[in-house]
Formats: C-alpha cells, structure tokens, sequence
C-alpha cells in the first residue's frame, strides 16, 4: 500500500492528539517566579517631571555609537525618530488627550525581571547579564527575530537595511554601568527625570513619591509587578493611566509564562518529539512494507 | 526754517557735536527694533527726536546701587551713550545734576511745572514703606511722599530695574524695610516695569521714544512689563539652547564643558523661566556681553520670584505648557497594508492552495493508474 493522503493526515492528527494531551499536565505544574537579582539595576521614568527636551535620546546615540535619525517620515526634521528603530535605542513619546492634557513617556527596553525575548531566544543571544540587566549577544544571534515577536513592549528592532543586520535594543548602557558609571540618559537629564540606581531603592522612591504627593501621581508604580516585574520602573501624572503612555496592561503573570507553558511542555521530557518521530516512522515503514508486498504479489 | 534754526533743532545739532547722520539714525533703528515698531517708523522717531524736542525726563532714585543709571552711561560706543542722553531731555537726574542742595530740588519743581501731565518719570529703586518710609528720604520728604507727588503729575512712569519694578535687592528676605516697587505705590497708574539688574538700556530708550513720538505706551503683560522685551524666556533664544537640547551640560565651574561653552543649566541657570530679552539684545552693545556670554548661569534679575530668593546654584523648573508635535506619537503610524496588496497576497495564497488541491488529487489519481501499471511508474523513477 502506497501513501495515500487518508494516511498521511491520520498520522499527523494523532501526533498531534499526542502532543496535546501533554499540555495539561504542564499547565498543573507549579508557575515559577523569577525575582531580580540583589544587586539589580533599574530605572525609575518620572513622566510628570519630564520636560521633552530629548537631551537622553541624543545622549543615548552619542553613547551607543548610533547614527542620527534622518529618513523619518515625520518630514524634515533632523534626527526625529518617530519610534524606536535600529538607530534609536531610547525616544521620548508624547501623548495628547483629547482633554487637552498632555505627557511625555520615555520608551526603551524595559529590562524585564523575566524577560520574554530570552525565553524565546533559542540559543540564548538575549539573556539577563549581570545586575539583572537584559543583554544581546550579537556572536550567538542568528537573527530569527523571534525576540521582536515575542517582546509585549515591542522594543527589539532589527537593522533591515544592512546585509549583516543585528538586533537592537537599549542595554542600560552596559558598557558604561560595568565600568562604574551611569546610563547615558540619566546622565544627561536636566530634571532628573530618569534617574538610575538600585532596582529595590527605586521601586522605594517610586512608591515614597506616590504617598508623599497623591494628587499628583497616578496611584500605581508600572513595573512593580507588572508582567512579572520590569527594571525600569515608571510613574505617570494624575488621571493619565499608563495604557495612554502605550504601556500594555499585562498583569501580574510574567510574560513567558504563557508561552513557556505550551513550548516548554511539548519537549518535556523529549517525550512528544520522540512519540512524533515514532510514529511517523511506523507509517512510512507500514507503506514501505506494503509496497513490497504488493511488488512481491505481483511478481 | 533757515539753516540755522536747523543747526538747533534738526540733525545739525549732533553733527556738530561730531555724530554723523548715520549714527544718529542707527540708534534711532536699534531703540525702534527693541520696542518692536517696523521699520518706517525709525525716520518718524528720528524726526521726532530731532524736530519736536527731546522728551523731558525726570528721574528719581530711592533705594538702589545707581546701576541702572550706570547702564544706560556705560554703553560702550561713546557717541551712543551721548545720543541716549540727548535723544531724551533728562531734566532732573540726582546722579548727573550738576547743581545740588535746594537748587537741585528747585530744579525738579521747575521741570515738573514746565512740563506737567506731559514729561516722563522714571523711578529707580524700591520704595521703602516701614516706619513711616523713614529709610529713604530726599530733601527731608519720603520716597513714598515723592513718588506719588511727582509720579502722579507725569505723562508717563517708568519704572527702571527690578528695585523699581518689584523691589530688588531691597525687597530681599527679611525685607527690613518694607521695599516695594513703584507699581505698588502709584496703584491706579499704569507703571512700565522694565526689571533687571540692570536692564537693558534699549528698552528703557524704545519706551521713551515710543512714547514722545507717539504718545503711547508699548503693549504691557499682567506684571507691566513691556511685551516686546519680556514676553520670551532667556531660554528661548539662548545661543547655548543647542547644548541644552543634545544634553551637553556644564557639571561644575571650570570642567571641560564649561571651558567649551556648554548649557549652564546644571549649574542654576534661571534662562527657562527669567523672562528679558539679554539673549538677543547684549549689554553695552558688546556682543556676548551679559551673564551667560561669559559663562556664568543666568541669575533671574528680572524676575519677582526668582532674583534674591531662589538660591544661585539651584535649577528651576522648566515650562514648556504645549508640547509642539514634532514628539514621537505613542503610537506611531508605521503605514498599514493597503487593499491592493491584500489582494496580491490572497491571489498568490489562493493559487498555492489551488496548486497543491490538484497535486493531492493527482497523488490519489496516480495511485488508481499505480494498480495497473506500477511497474512502469518505477522505472520512470
């Protein structure tokens, strides 16, 4: 008996069958929580004390060695990204209510205390480095992208235009930190309003500014617990929640969580790979079989 | 009119004292561009200056350091600071008089008389208010007596530098004295405030030309300040805002940013909210010539709640109340799909189905024909 597509489908459904039942079980597995290390780093964003003047943005390309912006479609102006790019690791966003209200949000990687682009990352190019922060290894990336996909706050972005693209994405200057300094954007702040420290100090302070100043904060830090913690820690201004600053409401669940459950398990133990294999090695020895002894009927 | 009549009223008067026609109409078009009047104007102030008599001034002093006055003489092109002298006839001024004692005092009666309801009154310096305005008196009467007295004859006030506008350095915590401005002492009388320490002496010409050529006043904002100098922030038109916008700061007095020109915010420039055109009109017409020129933060002399109570060193906040919309949007417009190449994708999708439809049914096909002719088909393999 040759293949025939009744075959075929039989043999990738009940594959399929196989693979799914294990999912279950993983799911009753205990949720692992990660927690930053002790000696995490952070930023703390303060929106309300941000005054737009983008001195980190332009900071931040002198210090990662990125060209200035100047193919924007925001017209002529000279190095204005209109979102993170492969040339802009950190950029100041504006939002305009429709009540006339404004706030400027600064966006970057938000350094997750378990990130999703190094859950996906296959062989772990992008990975929590020392102090808790995210890193990119551009000798292991192969350049799959998943990261990109994978990230809930769509920071990784990818250099389209060059024939060896790499990966980019805000590092917390690491470079600089290793060598005992401070991220170039903090640096540059006038107002402090990005200041940089140790995360636990931060979320403190962050929380202290809340209680010391109710009405003038939005009552929540974001990245306390969201999506299972971020380094990079935020506080907005009064009645300006921080889905309006295009920060996702994630919950508390860290981001990987959900896809680890599903990827994580089908390889458990090897078990549905294997079982998969199998089976699909007994259908092709069935029909090979069947052949042979439809040839040898014959002759 | 015959030549010599021209010789005293016309532009004859400043060539003979060596100031060419020239000159004089260039500070004529300097005094008209700080007030903000176009162009055509500057032959009608010049003609005005020069034809209908100078504007009689009479300026008081109360408690202040006389910079004020030294601002206006210290221009640093000496027929300029001679020509704001003879552009207005300044008729009684305690600094210059020559004379002194009860002349002078009779003196600023007889130009008061002479000229009431139509000369202009500069007042310089605070106003001293506590124990009866005992801390400042001249010729035996109180600051507050001959501030109201003699202001409120005038055709106009003026009120020169910060102690005049809003009380200065008198005004300054404990404010032993009770200094205030002039404004606060003539109430019901409009002031043109014309703060700084001191102010810019284009200003103070611009006003009093405008105003003996005309007979108005500039536009004033809420705290009587003359609109075409004080409605901009130092920061604005700073010649170091470009440092400030790539984040290039002076850390510390003397470091490799300070010694390259950088912002001075860090170091408690008051430019973002110090309202005074000193970035655009230097002092004593050298260029670079004012407190950040020479490196050092603005101070904030001509604001109330700046100068004298915000420490030197400390930053201040920074406005910026309508953000333009040259920010990044938050969520930013990538361009989406368009309904042409929706239509491409599904065609080329829809075919790759449709091929791989008939190839499976082909499959199946060949498997009937394989019944009968397997061992051809081998072959042909």
């Amino acid at each position: 008996m040759s293949p025939t597509r009744r075959s075929v489908l039989k043999g990738i459904a009940s594959a399929a069958t196989l693979a799914a039942t294990g999912v279950p079980k993983a799911l009753a597995a205990p949720p692992r929580r990660k927690t930053p290390p002790a000696d995490a780093v952070g930023l703390l964003y303060d929106a309300t004390r941000c005054i737009g003047c983008q001195a980190c943005v332009v900071k931040c390309k002198e210090a990662n060695g990125l060209p200035p912006d100047t193919g924007t479609p925001r017209g002529a102006m000279y190095d204005a990204p209109d979102d993170l790019n492969a040339t802009t690791k950190n950029i100041i966003k504006l939002y305009k209510g429709e009540d006339g209200r404004t706030s400027f949000m600064k966006a970057q990687c938000m350094h997750c205390v378990d990130p999703a682009c190094a859950s996906v990352c296959m062989i772990s190019a992008l990975h929590k480095g020392p102090r808790g922060i995210v890193e990119w290894d551009p000798d292991k990336c192969v350049g799959c992208r998943y990261c990109m996909t994978a990230c809930p706050f769509n920071v990784p972005k990818y250099e389209w235009q060059t024939a060896f693209p790499k990966i980019v994405k805000c590092e917390m200057c690491r470079h600089l930190v290793a060598k005992g300094g401070i991220p170039a954007c903090v640096a540059a702040c006038p107002r402090e309003a990005v200041i940089f420290g140790g995360l636990e100090k931060l979320r403190a302070d962050a929380k202290g500014r809340i209680a010391g100043e109710p009405k003038k904060y939005f009552p929540k830090v974001y990245g306390d617990t969201d999506g299972g913690g971020t380094q990079v820690l935020y506080l907005s201004a009064a009645g300006i929640p921080f889905g309006k600053l295009g920060l996702p409401d994630l919950g508390d669940e860290p981001v990987p969580l959900l896809t680890e459950s599903l990827t994580h398990a089908v390889y458990q133990g090897f078990i549905a790979p294997v079982a998969l294999y199998g089976i699909l090695g007994f259908a092709v020895y069935r029909s090979w079989r069947s052949q042979r002894l439809g040839e040898g009927g014959e002759k | 009119m015959g030549p010599s009549e021209e010789r005293r009223t016309g532009f004859g008067k400043w060539e003979a004292q060596g100031v060419s026609r020239r000159e004089f109409l260039r500070t004529c078009a300097i005094a008209a561009a700080a007030v903000g009047l176009p162009a055509w104007t500057v032959g009608e102030i010049a003609e005005a200056a020069a034809a209908k008599g100078r504007p009689p001034v009479i300026w008081l002093h109360f408690q202040e350091c006389t910079g004020c006055s030294e601002t206006l003489l210290r221009a640093s092109h000496p027929a300029v600071s001679d020509l704001i002298l003879d552009l207005v006839s300044l008729d009684y001024h305690e600094t210059l008089l020559a004379a002194a004692g009860k002349q002078a005092e009779e003196a600023l009666q007889a130009a008061v008389r002479k000229n009431a309801g139509k000369f202009v009154c500069v007042i310089e310096g605070s106003i001293p208010r506590a124990e009866v305005g005992s801390y400042c008196r001249v010729g035996g009467r109180t600051a507050v007596e001959i501030a109201k007295e003699i202001g409120g004859k005038a055709g106009a006030v003026i009120a020169i530098g910060s102690c005049a506008s809003w009380g200065g350095i008198p005004s300054a915590d404990p404010n032993p004295t009770d200094a205030v401005g002039a404004p606060r002492i003539l109430e019901g009388k409009t002031v043109v405030c014309l703060p700084g320490c001191p102010p810019n002496p284009y200003n103070f010409l611009g006003t009093v030309l405008q105003y003996a050529t005309y007979g108005t006043l500039p536009a004033l904002d809420s705290l009587g300040r003359p609109s075409f100098a004080y409605a901009r922030t130092i920061h604005e038109d700073c010649p170091r805002r470009p440092h400030f916008d790539a984040g290039r700061f002076v850390e510390r007095f003397g470091d490799e940013g300070h010694r390259h020109g950088y912002c001075l915010y860090k170091t408690g420039c008051k430019g973002p909210r110090t309202h005074a055109p000193c970035s655009l009109q230097h002092f004593g017409e050298v260029v670079g010539a004012w407190p950040v020129g020479i490196g050092h933060p603005c101070f904030g002399c001509t604001e109330q709640s700046l100068a004298f109570r915000v420490p030197l060193h400390t930053t201040v906040e920074i406005d910026r109340p309508t953000p333009p919309d040259t920010f990044a949007p938050i969520h930013a417009d990538h361009g989406g799909v368009s309904v042409a190449a929706v239509g491409v994708a599904g065609l080329a999708v829809g075919a790759l189905i449709g091929a791989g439809a008939m190839a499976s049914k082909k499959l199946g096909a060949s498997k009937g024909e394989g019944e009968g002719k397997g061992e051809a088909d081998k072959e042909a393999k």
